[in-house]
């Protein structure tokens, strides 16, 4: 049974009719799917220049409902439905932001955004720094990106650090519910070009959702990382669907005598170096989590500027990486989960970094 | 010409498209053919067009009316295999749509060649895969038209190049197949096929504009379907004439269920190519019956009534077996004998896209280069890094013995 009528995807959702999560949300859950409509809602109430553009954003509730109901409240002059126009729509919304407005783009899966790659590394992310801070380019890209299921390898994909590989874009990754509205509030507001990939497999799934994360001032700060999980043996860093192999990996591991730190990025850019390195100063051992390929991804990035920094001196073992398979992405489950990281490989690797068998 | 059957293909009542499909028909006296007269083409930028008066064989009746329900048979199956789950993730049905690839297929000459978008069922079943290697690729096994590597949106054949799931991105490529066969000086076209949401992304302008400086055969087609996903055509493109739509590209709009009209367009509009005149711009006018893809109900952005009278008044196949039997050309029992055929092999089809076996592991790391050394993939941790046991999936296949 599926809950919402999606038109794109199919949803591994629990909790997803509106009604239903805003009971939930009373019990205190939220999906993902409500926070980012909580976000969206209500940044475009508090500042006239904020509206939403993309493709089935309006009429159809979004391909994935996670702008439903918008349109019918807000009206055609704040949540536009864009013909399938990538480059076009995503360049218009950046000109749109240079000249004073604040949008927010949404591709019905980042695996679109290919299309407008130009506007936004060339238009939206370089525009501040061409003009010497004389033109702003306040505007947010938002939607699903990850390895989503079944749909082969043009649709399932991470592309956290294609983006995160560029100077002058934001690049926000949140993992729970809370995280997903206080950081897309916060991009609204921010004055810059931010790249918010929010994980498709994880829109159906409820949080834990405090009384603050529903006032309408509940805004968490870009680029600082969250401590998740306090340990004194092995620092775990991870971002978005990594948390949850990590969370449960440091369960499993909290069995065996093992406690890990886990350090929860949120965001990618501005990278928080700091809370990585105080946490491998104190245990000595890391461990990268990430869904997408391992060539010049993330992984590769935080264990780089590690080894460069005072702390790869504390390291007891050396820095390991849990990632994506260096394949594109099959179609049929079998291989396409033996494409994927999993719980058990983020157990395996800290094993191995303690040198417990 | 002897007997006029001037019943022919019953226009319906009431229907804004009813004048689509006012056929009448003539028996031609030397031969056992039958003439038909097609919906009238709309033509942009041309003197001249398609002829509206086609003749058809018993043979090509036949087979044309087979072809479509294969098409329509094989989608229902897919359908219900989605609803059972044995089918993953999206799964873009052609039904409604089916005289436009079978009519088209049925002009096309060795060494043409197709590119269309995910909606690709239909034209993998004519290019030359079966319903078990559709209905198997749907289901992700072995016998599936890439052995369950691309699933509902990627299949190939020879002279067909897929199945693309970014909406836009085979139109150029079309026209750089199209490219080729210039290159080559090869009498051949490539249809280049799109959705009328397609229609608007830039790189069909793109490559619109280089195809008309180069003069490539290059046959882009919009199979109009009505809808981008939610999205009425209306809503999406500020012209609607998608046949007009390549400015300086001469184009043809086609009722594009009317398997006869697309057939001739697509002879007409070869001719054409094959002379040096290409390209050329052809909207088919046509329609879905489901969702844009299964997981969509399809009729928040339509009503029921309006697909219920599409299925009534324009349907390909009831239109086509109406005229045919009608006619005269062929009779309703040899209808309803391919009909059990047809039944059988879709039946079978099924139950081997349901029991077939899946690609062993090695699979997962073959086919990443061509003709290149074999290479060490990195796996989701160093220790999972492996020398790729299998370069391609035909090794693979080899290995196991299915091939
Ligand atoms: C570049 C890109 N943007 C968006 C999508 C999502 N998408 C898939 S199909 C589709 C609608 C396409 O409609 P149309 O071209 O009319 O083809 P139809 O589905 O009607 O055959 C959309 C928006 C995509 N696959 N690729
Ligand atoms: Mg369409």
């Amino acid at each position: 049974m599926r809950p919402v009528s999606v038109i794109f995807g199919r949803f591994l959702g629990r909790c997803s009719s509106l009604q239903a999560s805003r009971q939930l949300a009373t019990g205190s859950t939220c999906t993902i799917r409500d926070a980012l409509n909580q976000a969206l809602d209500e940044e475009i109430r508090r500042d006239p220049n904020v509206f939403l553009m993309g493709e089935e954003v309006a009429q159809y509730d979004g391909a994935y409902k996670v702008s439903k109901g918008l349109w019918k409240k807000h009206g055609d002059s704040r949540i536009w439905d864009t013909p399938i126009t990538e480059m076009g729509f995503a360049g218009i919304a950046v000109g749109a932001a240079f000249a004073g407005l604040r949008p927010v783009c949404e591709f019905m899966t980042f695996n679109f955004s290919m299309q407008a790659i130009d506007q936004i590394i060339n238009s939206a992310a370089k525009t501040y720094y061409m003009s010497a801070g004389k033109v702003t380019c306040p505007i947010v890209f938002r939607g699903p990106n990850g390895a989503a299921a079944g749909v082969a390898a043009q649709h399932s994909q991470d592309f956290s650090a294609w983006f995160a590989h560029c100077p002058g874009l934001k690049v926000v990754t949140p993992y729970n519910a809370e995280e997903a509205k206080g950081l897309l509030k916060a991009s609204i507001r921010d004055d810059n070009p931010v790249v918010f990939l929010e994980n498709e497999i994880l829109y159906g799934q409820p949080f834990p959702f405090s009384d603050e994360a529903k006032s309408e001032d509940f805004v968490l700060p870009i680029g600082k990382a969250h401590v998740e999980r306090v340990g004194k043996h092995v620092t775990i860093v991870t971002y978005s669907r990594g948390m949850e192999f990590s969370l449960e990996a440091a369960k499993e591991l909290a069995s065996i005598g093992v406690e890990a730190e886990v350090i929860n990025l949120r965001t990618l850019r501005p990278f928080d170096f700091e809370t990585i390195k105080k946490s491998i100063m104190k245990t000595n051992h890391l461990v990268t989590v990430e869904t997408g390929w391992p060539f010049a991804g993330i992984g590769a990035e935080i264990i780089a500027q590690v080894i460069e920094s005072e702390a790869f001196d504390y390291l007891d073992a050396p820095p390991y990486r849990v990632t994506g398979v260096d394949v594109p992405m099959p179609y049929t489950q079998t291989l396409e989960a033996a494409a994927l990281p999993t719980t058990a490989h983020v157990v395996k690797t800290v094993k191995k970094s303690l040198h417990i068998q | 010409m002897l007997s006029v059957l001037s019943k022919g293909f019953k226009p319906a009542a009431n229907s804004t498209v009813a004048a689509a499909t006012t056929v009448t028909s003539t028996r031609l006296a030397s031969t056992n053919d039958v003439n038909f007269t097609v919906q009238s083409y709309k033509l942009h930028k041309l003197d001249n067009g398609p002829k509206t008066s086609v003749t058809l064989n018993r043979t090509d009746a036949l087979d044309f009316y087979r072809k479509m329900q294969v098409i329509r048979r094989m989608e229902s199956a897919a359908g219900n295999l989605y609803k059972e789950k044995k089918i993953r993730g999206f799964c873009h049905l052609y039904s409604g749509q089916e005289a436009c690839a079978v009519g088209m297929k049925a002009a096309m000459t060795e060494g043409d060649a197709v590119i269309t978008a995910y909606r690709c069922h239909g034209w993998t079943y004519l290019l030359g895969s079966t319903t078990t290697q559709i209905l198997a690729e749907l289901t992700g096994r072995i016998a599936g038209n890439v052995y369950g590597k691309g699933g509902s949106m990627h299949m190939y054949e020879k002279n067909f190049y897929g199945g693309n799931g970014i909406v836009g991105a085979q139109q150029p490529l079309g026209a750089g197949v199209a490219f080729a066969m210039k290159y080559r000086n090869q009498k051949n076209v490539c249809l280049t096929l799109y959705g009328d949401g397609a229609a608007n992304q830039g790189q069909l302008f793109e490559a619109t504009n280089m195809a008309k400086l180069w003069g490539l055969p290059v046959i882009f087609i919009c199979e109009n379907n009505g809808f981008g996903m939610g999205t009425p055509i209306e809503r999406a493109s500020a012209s609607t004439d998608y046949y007009t739509r390549g400015d300086y590209v001469p184009g043809i709009w086609v009722d594009g269920m009317d398997i006869l009209a697309v057939r001739e367009a697509l002879r007409w509009s070869k001719e054409y190519c094959d002379a040096g005149k290409g390209p050329l711009m052809l909207e088919m006018a046509t329609y879905r019956y489901h969702g844009h893809s299964m997981s969509d109900p399809g009729t928040s952005y339509r009503t029921r009534d309006e697909i219920q009278n599409v299925r009534k008044t324009r349907d390909p196949i009831t239109g086509f077996k109406d005229r045919v039997v009608t006619s005269g050309l062929v009779t309703e029992d040899e209808l309803k004998e391919i009909d059990k055929d047809v039944r059988k092999e879709v039946e079978e089809a099924v139950k081997i896209a349901t029991t077939d076996g899946v690609l062993p592991p090695e699979a997962l790391y073959a086919d990443i280069y061509a003709n290149t050394a074999t290479q060490e993939i990195r796996g989701a941790t160093i220790d999972e890094t492996v020398k790729q046991p299998f370069k391609t999936t035909t090794e693979v296949l080899k290995s196991i013995g299915r091939l």
